[in-house]
């Protein structure tokens, strides 16, 4: 059981510094700026729960009991991570697609990086129609 | 066998640092420097996290939680001020 438990443990770490360095690589050896958006995604997610797996793993198999702490961390990358690349993906819309090469918006206001006006407190979501 | 293993993937995080740093050094795009700036704050959550397993003694929690949090914050407000001019309207 326990060397079971030690290859896993072993298996976690190689797939882990493996995923983080392909990450890496691939932000460094990509040649377009959404494919670069691409490759950091597979060590924030990949690469960095199979290293906070295994750290689950080394403490059970270390000391007796488990830590649960590695898991919020992972639900907060989890989380966090999609919302940041969205971001540089508008980022990136935002600096190289001409305006008039963007489909419109289907609300009163424009694409939020050409609309001067500041934003309302409420998002200016589609409204239903009248109801009937 | 395990000590292998995690100096392997220690390692392997520490190059993947090297490479980080050097694109937001050497970047084309704004957005690839906080892309690259987002890229170093994962890998040194797993430089943390690896550390943790190595000295034994547990996961250094707050470090890896303030770690990701001051990054994904820091990421959107840069991106949210290129976008928008401010940060908070």
């Amino acid at each position: 059981m326990t060397a079971a438990l030690e290859y896993l443990l072993v298996a976690l770490l190689v797939i882990a510094g493996t995923f983080g360095l392909i990450g890496s690589y691939g932000l460094w050896k990509l040649r377009d700026p959404m494919q670069r958006l691409h490759a950091p995604t597979k060590a924030s997610t990949v690469g960095v729960g199979a290293a906070l797996l295994a750290s689950v793993l080394s403490v059970t198999l270390l000391h007796d009991g488990m830590s649960w702490h590695e898991l919020l961390v992972v639900i907060f990358l989890f989380i966090t991570a999609p919302i940041t690349a969205l971001f540089l993906a508008k980022l990136h819309i935002h600096a190289t697609v001409a305006r008039r090469d963007l489909p419109p918006t289907g609300v009163d206001r424009d694409w939020a990086s050409f609309d001067e006006r500041p934003e309302d407190d409420e998002p200016s979501l589609p409204r239903p129609a009248d109801p009937r | 066998m395990i000590e292998i293993a995690l100096a392997y993937a220690m390692g392997c995080f520490a190059i993947g640092l090297v490479m980080t740093t050097a694109r937001l050094l050497m970047a084309p795009t704004i957005g690839d420097r906080i892309l690259a700036l987002d890229t170093m704050v994962v890998n040194v959550i797993a430089l943390v996290v690896l550390y943790g397993i190595y000295t034994g003694d547990g996961l250094n929690f707050e470090v890896a939680m303030l770690f990701a949090m001051t990054g994904f914050v820091s990421s959107v407000a840069f991106a949210k001020y290129l976008l928008r001019g401010s940060v908070i309207e």
